[in-house]
């Protein structure tokens, strides 16, 4: 048996460190680390209640809109404030630009490069990957940089700037716009749909989203092999076999993505186990700190009562992160989560023959962005220029609220106590944070720790890329998961 | 195209990662091309790097050993220094050692030292609240000389921290100052502002370019969030005190932060994590705001603003207190008849 520790983990977002043991040539146990700490939650005890809006975007410059938006869905329920139609739809474009932001740099920037490595040079596709996702002369990854910030351009316009845009407020949003807008960010929505049929899909974003089995999807790769990055990505994954790679835990969360106005969700919310979906009951969730180095409540907490305070010299702890679990379970959350709640019928039957895994996770992820950018595209029309975004807020002196988002990877929750005016508790649950979960009292590992377990490691590795490729599977956010 | 050759090393600590995924909305269509043409090699960088785990360890120690030279440690977020000056709030991931030890080290050996944003540069939103890890800047820990480095810590070209204060910086700050620092005249200290920021952006106010600058002249201002108006009476805009061009270069294409409908929280400036106040609220003192223009005279600005609230069209009080524009500028007819 040996001992590895990797770190730093980089293309993640954050600071990782993972403890593997390994035996007989595979991850026989690992230990998830993250291994910075800020202090959010601190910091924002005593402050105006609306000042979280300042602070909680900047616990991450991947998902600052979706912070912003959980914080803001907390404060909306402490004020009794709902947004006009507009704030709503304008709140969700925001969202939808920044969580296809973040697929987008997943795919070309995080995930695919570990494709052109050396490791890889022996097999057929490798000179493709190289050419396409090499970090320094990747054609494909150096054309997805310039789509991203062509696509960000939309925040530029509505929320003036990305990342840690303020403009998304309890009562809506705080920039509204003209009919001659509508149509500049209906262009730059129409220059992102080029980039993607174009270089990720090579396929009308409609073809893709209507892949609705395996069969079907089967064909749509052999009608033009490797055309396209996803086509591409699919023959890496079967002859890699990453359908066996990092199998996740038979449970997946979503809290339902896209809030309509007449609080309809576009993508529904559930928890998934393979057989039916329950609306996730939020007052199951609890937090775990036995193995954080953060003060332990003496049993797992709920957020609404959770605590946050370091403690360094706890023998059994080795993160920053606590453990989060619904009724006592390990769930996995994410793109992969928000498709089998929201019933994909193709993802739904990979769910079936293989669960959660790295190719699961990245074609979830995948078919999702093509959505999000038709979404955009509707919800563009669905606006009413000139008319009202925002409503005023009045913040109670006491209020016990929580709100709830769909980042890019996963179910978000902000909870929030208001005592005297004031914030007396502010509590996160981030993505990453369910799954890069440490160990719990009674000693479960957390979604990604039982995922690495059976990687394979090749003698005298000390980074396996396998267990590259399921970290990065996830799309960890660590400065989410710590804050 | 020049082959790089100035090396950059970039590092994050107790920040966000938010002016790494800003630096990626830099105004180009290659991204890398631009770089190279600037002369700038990333050695690494932790979102845009292959090389993980130990290779990285490596790398930094041929950084260490001279075997590569640095030219450039930039440091993304705080100095984390806490528990009690340990630096184990933030342990560099596979090493062991506190990030801040890191951060010391490489300094040492580096031509130029960058701070990537408010956090790095001063503390930053990290360090707000009752500051639990003890965060800091490399030089600064606020609006102080010191943090992590000390006052006197000069780099190897004799220049101390570079500050690009912003939260986020904009991307525009960060490439233009790398590449100046690349070019062989490099940057000269009188380029850089009392807080040692580059100057060819902070010796501009984010008041210069606002679009809202009718709404200013006329102290028509805005009074809920959404409004057109004018956010320095009531909202909390500190855009005329605030050092950077935000309105004139502008963020994601067209953006800047009261163009998106909110008050400028002045995030270039140290200790902008803890105003003193709400940041949507303006403070006043018997009715006039407290943080008045940098280099207006308070008597000069109470009998202006007296003067030109007393002049303001109907149009522009209007608008102020709309979403949208209500009342169209009259047409004159212009032709002599």
């Amino acid at each position: 048996m040996t001992r590895l520790l990797v770190g730093p983990f980089n293309r993640v977002e954050g600071d990782l460190e993972v403890r593997l043991e390994v035996a007989g040539g595979q991850v026989s146990q690992a230990w998830v680390n993250a291994t910075m700490y800020r202090g959010f939650e601190q910091i924002l005890q005593g402050k105006h209640p609306l000042d979280a809006l300042v602070y909680v975007p900047r616990i991450c410059g991947i998902c600052s809109v979706t912070q912003s938006v959980a914080a803001a869905r907390a404060l909306a329920a402490a004020c009794g404030v709902t947004p006009p139609p507009n704030g709503v739809l304008l709140t969700n474009l925001m969202l939808a630009c920044e969580n296809a932001a973040d697929h987008l740099t997943h795919f070309y920037l995080f995930f695919m490069p570990d494709f052109s490595r050396e490791v890889y040079a022996d097999r057929a596709w490798h000179t493709q990957a190289l050419q396409r996702f090499s970090t320094h002369s990747g054609e494909h990854a150096r054309q997805a940089v310039a789509a991203r910030q062509r696509w960000l351009q939309i925040m530029g316009t509505l929320g003036g700037k990305w990342p840690h845009t303020q403009s998304i407020v309890p009562g809506g949003s705080t920039r509204g716009i003209s009919s001659s807008e509508r149509y500049r960010l209906g262009a730059h929505v129409a220059e992102m749909r080029g980039f993607l049929e174009r270089v990720l899909y090579a396929a009308p974003l409609e073809e893709v989203v209507a892949l609705d089995s395996e069969a079907a999807l089967a064909q749509w790769c052999i009608r033009e092999p490797l055309r396209g990055d996803l086509r591409l990505f699919l023959a890496i994954a079967q002859d890699l076999g990453l359908e066996n790679l990092g199998r996740g835990p038979d449970l997946t969360l979503s809290y339902g993505a896209f809030a309509q106005p007449d609080g309809s969700y576009t993508m529904a919310p559930g928890v998934w186990d393979g057989q039916s979906l329950h609306a996730p009951n939020i007052a199951q969730i609890t937090e775990d700190a036995r193995h954080a180095w953060l003060a332990d409540g003496g049993s797992a907490l709920p957020p609404s009562v959770g605590l946050t305070l370091p403690t360094m010299d706890k023998p059994e702890a080795y993160t920053w992160n606590k453990a989060p679990r619904l009724a006592g379970q390990v769930l996995e959350t994410g793109a992969l989560a928000r498709q089998l709640a929201d019933g994909q019928p193709l993802i739904r039957a990979l769910w079936q023959r293989s669960r959660g895994n790295v190719l699961t996770r990245v074609l979830a992820r995948s078919l999702e962005l093509a959505q999000l950018v038709l979404l955009t595209e509707h919800t563009l029309r669905s606006i009413e220029p000139e008319a009202s975004s925002c409503v005023d807020s009045r913040v109670p002196d006491h209020a016990d609220v929580y709100g709830l988002c769909e980042a890019a990877r996963g179910s978000l929750g902000h909870w929030l106590s208001i005592r005297d005016g004031r914030i007396a508790n502010y509590q996160i649950i981030a993505p990453t944070s369910w799954n890069f979960s440490p160990r719990d009292r009674s000693g479960t590992p957390g979604a990604l720790e039982a995922a690495l377990v059976g990687a394979p490691v090749a003698e005298g590795d000390t980074t396996p890329v396998a267990v590259q490729h399921i970290v990065r599977s996830f799309d960890p956010c660590m400065v989410c998961t710590v804050h | 195209m020049r082959e790089p050759a100035f090396n950059v090393l970039w590092l994050q600590s107790g920040g966000c990662g938010g002016c790494s995924m800003s630096l990626l909305c830099a105004d180009t269509s290659d991204f890398r091309g631009q770089l190279r043409q600037a002369g700038i090699n990333l050695l690494w960088h932790p979102s845009l790097s292959l090389e993980t785990g130990q290779d990285v360890q490596q790398l930094m120690a041929d950084c260490l050993s001279g075997k590569t030279v640095l030219h450039a440690l930039c440091l993304e977020g705080s100095v984390l220094r806490g528990p009690e000056g340990t630096g184990r709030f933030h342990l560099l991931a596979g090493t062991q050692e506190p990030m801040m030890t890191w951060v010391q080290r490489l300094s040492a050996v580096a031509k130029h030292v960058l701070a990537i944003g408010s956090c790095a540069a001063f503390g930053g939103i990290t360090a707000g609240g009752s500051n639990p890890t003890d965060a800091c800047g490399l030089q600064y820990e606020g609006d102080q000389a010191g943090g992590l480095l000390g006052s006197n810590w000069r780099s190897a070209a004799g220049l101390p921290v570079i500050n690009i204060a912003g939260c986020p910086t904009h991307p525009g700050w960060v490439i233009e100052t790398l590449a100046a620092l690349a070019q062989e005249q490099g940057l000269q200290a009188e380029q850089l502002d009392g807080l040692n920021r580059p100057r060819f952006y902070s010796d501009k106010l984010v008041h210069h370019g606002c679009t809202r600058n009718e709404y200013y002249e006329y102290k028509a201002s805005a009074e809920a969030p959404g409004d057109l108006g004018c956010m320095m009476e009531n909202r909390g805009c500190k855009g005329t005190q605030a050092h950077a061009d935000c309105n004139v270069r502008l963020w994601n294409g067209e953006g800047s932060c009261i163009r998106g409908g909110y008050a400028c929280i002045s995030c270039t400036e140290p200790g902008f994590e803890e105003p003193g106040h709400r940041f949507d609220q303006t403070p006043k003192v018997a009715g006039i705001p407290i943080g008045l223009p940098t280099d207006m005279h308070k008597a000069w600005f109470v009998a202006l603003a007296s003067l030109s609230k007393s002049a303001t069209p109907k149009r522009v009080k209007l608008n102020a207190t709309s979403s949208h524009i209500v009342v169209a500028p009259v047409i004159k007819k212009t032709r002599l008849s």
